[in-house]
């Protein structure tokens, strides 16, 4: 299984020498990373080159690494019912640059950019309707970007004065709380308390006590 | 507003509001028609009502805590979801589940198919005019239901499939009990395609109604019943076998029109097959453990705890830390009896997803509707939209 996956992924490399930036295969998955312009050419290929046949595009979605640049992944999932096969491919994009639309490769790509401009705010050029779909109308921000906190910042109620649904800014009656189980032996990535001191140079012995 | 930016005000065809509350939308679907008479020009499904931002939430839960995340996806096949989120956890943390886990959980996929299909073909009818198969399949479902309380203490959200096995044994005598049902069971799918199988009016609102050709369907990323309905054998149970279906024996039923029609009989086919593959499962059976024994993931038995200091520290820690996941991604998906439902997640080497992407089938199906519901009438929306499998649960998320 897994060389079978490592020749595809040579293959693909080989015809896309410049566009594909390298292929691994971990857990019996093959991870192919490619340019962003490059995307919509390398799903034609893949769809339609007869060893590949990639015919079914079961998901996109994005990753968000904020401590990148480049901070999106936007990860593209096929699956060729011939060969019976997976593959994943993965561009890499920011903020302002959008990733060409595989609408015109895959017509079920449509929902899913949609569904990823909404969620992560990564622009898809030429997609041909991209509008928030899952989020409430008029929703502000992209929820599944990791500096967007998870209480959101709008909250709504039925106002009995108003008759409507208004929306308010979101008032926590407790503060939010994130336990860090992760044991201070193995995890923790911050100074642990007490572990400040062994930087710190050595303070002058106490005075001695008068009368002693 | 949108409608005057766009222009749509101009167009002298009659825009219709179907929805959100409406008895043949299955739940919060708004949708935004365009008819010309009585014809549908265009339809814009409009989702999110019943969005919980699950994804989100499961990003701050350790890996068992998101388990019951995916019970309330797809609400009327809850166990199938889970499934999909247990092998993805367990191929990331490379365990091995024993045998009998493995075939409970194929048995309870089937209940859960089963379920979900009686659903389905039940609501379709109702869709298109019947009223009593609805009433028939959830008396059935109840029954089903009762299973579920038997093996995990709840009807609808089980939490029973985890990571590395499933949570408890099945009590005595539910075996006997699934079993003599099951026997039973072939009997009410007779007496179910006497109401619908050659009812004029069923056939009149659904032949020819919603079709699909191949093409399309690999297009617009189908699986499941809407693939297998236009003509194309393939099922992840068979193709890309997971846990004990390599050694269960059955049959993948395909359509021939893809039309709403053939994919009724397709899930009609497949509850026989259902039964079959439960009726295997029963018998082949073997006793044992049914999770995992490595105590780092799945914890130990509660007469243990009171007696062993390790079993009581195994507990503690894994109901408040939760175990670490080593880094890594991991796309798993079975077949729900909706489709491919697939689970995406990367692990970051800490006790909590980086990210779990959840890939729901009828997301890619009501996608289609525009496509299948163009120049059809107006009342055949319904039918087209039943034969969906749609549950907003799972396209919300």
């Amino acid at each position: 299984m897994d060389e079978a996956l490592n020749e595809l992924g040579q293959q693909i490399a080989q015809a896309f020498p410049t566009d594909v930036t390298g292929y691994s295969v971990n857990l019996g998955e093959l991870r192919v990373e490619a340019e962003a312009a490059a995307i919509v050419r390398l799903l034609a290929w893949l769809r339609d080159e007869p060893s590949c046949l990639f015919q079914v595009l079961v998901d996109i979605t994005g990753v968000d690494w904020p401590e990148r640049p480049k901070r999106f992944d936007v990860v593209y999932h096929l699956l060729s019912l011939k060969q019976n096969q997976r593959i994943r491919v993965v561009v890499q994009t920011d903020e302002a640059t959008p990733v060409p639309s595989a609408v015109g490769v895959y017509s079920t790509a449509n929902w899913f950019e949609r569904e990823t401009w909404d969620m992560y705010g990564v622009m898809f050029s030429d997609h041909p309707d991209l509008r928030r779909l899952l989020t409430d109308y008029g929703f502000e921000g992209h929820p599944l970007r990791k500096d967007f906190p998870l209480t959101g910042y709008v909250e709504l109620r039925y106002d009995e004065e108003q008759k409507r649904v208004v929306y308010e800014p979101v008032t926590l009656t407790q503060e939010f709380r994130r336990f860090d189980f992760l044991s201070p032996w193995e995890g923790a990535r911050y100074v642990l308390p007490g572990d400040e001191k062994a930087e710190a140079p050595p303070s002058a012995p106490p005075a001695p006590k008068p009368g002693s | 507003m949108d409608a005057v930016k766009s222009g749509e005000l101009k167009i002298e065809n009659y825009t219709l509001n179907f929805g959100p509350q409406h008895p043949a939308a299955h739940g919060v679907l708004r949708l935004v028609m365009e008819l010309d008479g009585e014809v549908v020009e265009r339809c814009d499904p409009h989702i999110g009502l019943l969005h919980r931002g699950t994804e989100k939430l499961i990003e701050y839960k350790t890996y068992l805590q998101a388990v019951p995340y995916f019970d309330r996806l797809d609400y009327v096949s809850p166990m199938c979801m889970e499934h999909a989120y247990a092998l993805a956890v367990e191929k990331l943390l490379g365990l091995e589940v024993p045998p009998r886990g493995q075939w409970i959980r194929v048995l309870f996929s089937e209940i859960t198919r089963i379920l979900n299909h009686l659903l389905n073909i039940t609501t379709q009818a109702l869709d298109v005019g019947a009223t009593t198969p609805a009433l028939w399949g959830f008396e059935e479902r109840e029954k089903l239901m009762e299973f579920y309380e038997r093996v995990s203490g709840a009807r609808l959200h089980a939490a029973y499939f985890r990571p590395g096995g499933v949570h408890q044994d099945m009590p005595a005598k539910l075996g006997d009990d699934i079993g003599a049902y099951a026997r039973g069971f072939q009997k009410f799918i007779d007496d179910l395609e006497g109401l619908l199988t050659e009812n004029r009016i069923f056939k009149q609102r659904n032949v020819d109604i919603g079709l699909v050709k191949l093409e399309d369907a690999l297009d617009w990323g189908f699986s499941g019943v809407m693939l297998r309905g236009s003509g194309l054998p393939w099922d992840l149970r068979k193709a890309q076998p997971y846990d004990m279906y390599e050694e269960v024996d059955f049959d993948i039923p395909v359509g021939k029109n893809g039309d709403c029609y053939d994919r009724y009989l397709c899930r009609i086919e497949e509850m026989r097959q259902s039964v079959r593959i439960i009726e295997q499962c029963l018998e082949k059976m073997p006793p044992g453990e049914v999770v995992t024994l490595d105590r780092k993931v799945a914890p130990p038995s509660r007469a243990e705890m009171k007696r062993s200091m390790e079993a009581l520290i195994h507990h503690f820690k894994l109901y408040t830390e939760g175990y670490k996941v080593p880094p890594g991604e991991t796309y798993v998906a079975v077949e729900a009896p909706k489709g491919e439902f697939g689970v995406y997640v990367i692990a970051d080497g800490t006790n909590r997803p980086y990210k779990c992407k959840i890939r729901c089938p009828d997301y890619a199906h009501l996608q289609a509707l525009d496509f299948l519901c163009k120049g059809h009438m107006l009342a055949d929306a319904p039918a087209v939209i039943g034969s969906l499998d749609i549950v907003f649960g799972s396209i919300d998320r």
